[in-house]
């Protein structure tokens, strides 16, 4: 008993330390602010955005910031700061929602392959090479041209174009648990190989899958952001930070604020997540820091 | 005879891998709702189910998928991937090889310009670590690292081409006077459209490649025969390029193979955006033509082409460093 109570206490601690690390650490902290922000922004749409972000006002297009319009408006003048703010919901939808399949398919062909080994982990692994050959941006591309670009095809495409990372990761994290003696001795106890899976081993897998979401959840808002700009991502009128930027090109050289405000919101986004991961890896795993 | 075995175990894997790859994309082209045939056909008011049949037949589309994936596979070995769709009919081989010396140009440059600046830069971080320097370098990398790569451009656009009206901002020439030029005024030419093209697509990779090069230089800082080479009074400049460097620049060998990818898709953006006439554009106009033969041209030929950028970085490193051919652990 006064063993096990020890191990409680280690592991609050333990808990208190990581989150003590990651406090301690002003990038991260940055990090969370500003995705704790936009969360709430996103959230609270209808009630921060000065205008209705499709309401068309053809009396005052393409104006330059003012105090009526703080971000200016755009060729059908609609305000943009209201867009921008709308835009949010759509970037942070897409880039959580993407990264959520991508994490499921990645941790469930991850653990069977760290978990089976021998020719499941072969085969997993080959296949896994062989998606990682296809630019991402080509293959997302080929799959949407057969389907309606709509934000559902487009969660579901980056999902499924971006598991691989966490699958090696999570297949990595497998093999070297799987020989631990808590796993060995839970197989002696007669665990059954889901409980082994699920309430052993994942558990312990859990802190580096939560670096990598954290991290990919840049990467999907940056894909989604292109995939808009392109044309082939979320489709106007709905508005996404990328396909604002389309209007920004065509309009590059009469209307500089249509290019340079959704750009930064994109810009501040990312960075809030990549400081975020960064700050979860060094706080969470102190063996690996990243200098 | 190490190093000939682990080359031939690497030329073994290639062709699984290959493989893979073409049955992926088939797999594409055939599964997804509404076969590669169909829009042409819709697109015709005065098609009948029967002429429909008939066009399904000469595609051989009415055979069964395995067959129709030999089929492919077979015009894949001799380059042939069938025609465009497109009104001119044009065999789709013929108008990725006019469009890929392009593409490879610009990402060639961009990996060139990647090294040259992103090299020295992560070094000085790392001999400076957390200096001053090394503070600003870091932050200025998270910032790259998260832009996105069309809007960079859009902004050296907007800076470089409307307001300072210095560099053109599209095309891969002048389209004014370029034929009366002489050869070294087209070169010039060419130069000054390819800037920021290749700037705009070596930025992601600049970020991501200094820091590595930092991380790899202050582990490789930090280990004994360091000290050593210290100790016996070299000159920490000897230290610096002679005996760290070179072993921090092995594991970049790899990551620079595992950039492949992202560089030529980042091609699909920036060609686009700077209307450069190559592989990415071309994949571009064929998904809004829905031009299927062409799309899947592109995406075998692409895949493939970064299936052997990773070779080749995986045998550098075995020539660069015997530990990996021959197999031996070193102790961490």
């Amino acid at each position: 008993m006064e063993a096990f109570n020890h191990q409680i206490t280690k592991s609050l601690n333990h808990q208190i330390t990581w989150l003590g690390r990651l406090g301690n650490n002003p990038l991260a902290v940055a990090g969370f602010l500003i995705v704790g922000l936009l969360c709430l922004v996103a959230l609270s749409a209808p009630w921060l955005a000065p205008y209705d972000p499709q309401a068309i006002d053809t009396w005052h297009i393409l104006e330059s910031p003012s105090r009526a319009h703080l971000l200016g408006t755009d060729p059908l003048g609609r305000d943009c700061l209201s867009r921008l703010i709308y835009g949010a919901r759509i970037s942070l939808l897409v880039g959580i929602v993407a990264v959520g399949i991508a994490t499921v398919i990645g941790t469930i062909l991850g653990a069977l392959a760290g978990f089976y080994g021998k020719w499941t982990d072969g085969l997993l692994m080959r296949f896994v090479d062989i998606i990682l050959c296809f630019p991402s941006i080509f293959l997302i591309m080929a799959v949407i041209a057969f389907l309606e670009p709509s934000i559902l095809n487009i969660m579901a495409v980056i999902g499924l174009t971006s598991w691989m990372g966490v699958a090696r990761l999570v297949r990595a994290e497998f093999l070297s648990l799987r020989r631990r003696d808590f796993v060995l001795a839970a197989r002696i106890s007669g665990a059954s190989n889901a409980r082994i899976v699920f309430s052993h081993i994942l558990p312990n897998a859990v802190a580096p899958i939560l670096v990598a979401t954290t991290l990919g959840v840049g990467g999907a808002i940056l894909t989604e952001s292109a995939l808009s700009f392109l044309g082939i991502g979320v489709q106007p009128p709905t508005p996404s930070w990328g396909n604002m930027l389309t209007e920004g090109k065509d309009n590059l050289e009469i209307a500089w604020w249509l290019s340079m405000f959704p750009g930064m919101a994109i810009l501040v986004t990312v960075l809030g997540y990549n400081l975020l991961g960064e700050g979860l890896r060094d706080a969470l795993d102190p063996r690996i820091k990243s200098d | 005879m190490a190093l000939f075995l682990y080359l031939l175990k690497k030329i073994l894997t290639l062709g699984p891998t290959f493989l893979g790859i073409t049955i992926i994309s088939f797999m594409v082209m055939h599964l997804a709702p509404g076969e590669p045939m169909s829009l042409q056909a819709d697109f015709n008011p005065k098609m009948t189910p029967e002429m429909r049949e008939r066009l399904r037949a000469q595609y051989g589309l009415d055979r069964p998928l395995h067959i129709q994936y030999l089929q492919w596979l077979k015009g894949l070995a001799v380059l042939d991937l069938g025609r465009s769709f497109s009104p001119d009919r044009r065999p789709v081989w013929d108008k990725i090889k006019e469009r890929l010396p392009v593409t490879l140009l610009i990402n060639v440059l961009a990996i060139g310009l990647i090294l040259v600046v992103a090299v020295p830069l992560g070094v000085a971080a790392a001999v400076r670590h957390n200096s001053f320097f090394d503070q600003v370098t870091t932050v200025l990398v998270f910032i790259a690292y998260a832009a996105p790569a069309f809007w960079v451009a859009l902004l050296l656009m907007l800076y470089f081409g409307v307001h300072l009206g210095w560099l053109p901002i599209s095309g891969l020439h002048s389209l004014m006077g370029y034929e009366q030029m002489s050869g070294w005024e087209k070169l010039l030419d060419w130069c000054r459209h390819l800037i920021l093209p290749v700037l705009v697509s070596a930025l992601g990779g600049l970020a991501g490649m200094s820091r590595y090069t930092r991380s790899s230089m202050l582990e490789v800082l930090r280990q004994d025969y360091i000290t050593t080479a210290r100790a016996k009074g070299l000159p920490e400049r000897k230290v610096i390029y002679r005996h760290a460097l070179r072993n921090a620049l092995l594991p970049l060998i790899t990551i620079l193979g595992l950039s492949i990818p992202g560089l030529i898709g980042g091609s699909v953006i920036f060609e686009s955006i700077f209307a450069i006439p190559g592989v990415g554009q071309l994949m571009w106009t064929s998904v809004m033509a829905r031009d299927y033969p062409l799309l899947m041209g592109n995406l075998v030929i692409v895949s493939v082409l970064t299936l052997l950028g990773n070779q080749l970085a995986d045998m550098g490193y075995a020539l660069a460093d015997p530990r990996i051919r021959t197999g031996v652990q070193t102790e961490d």
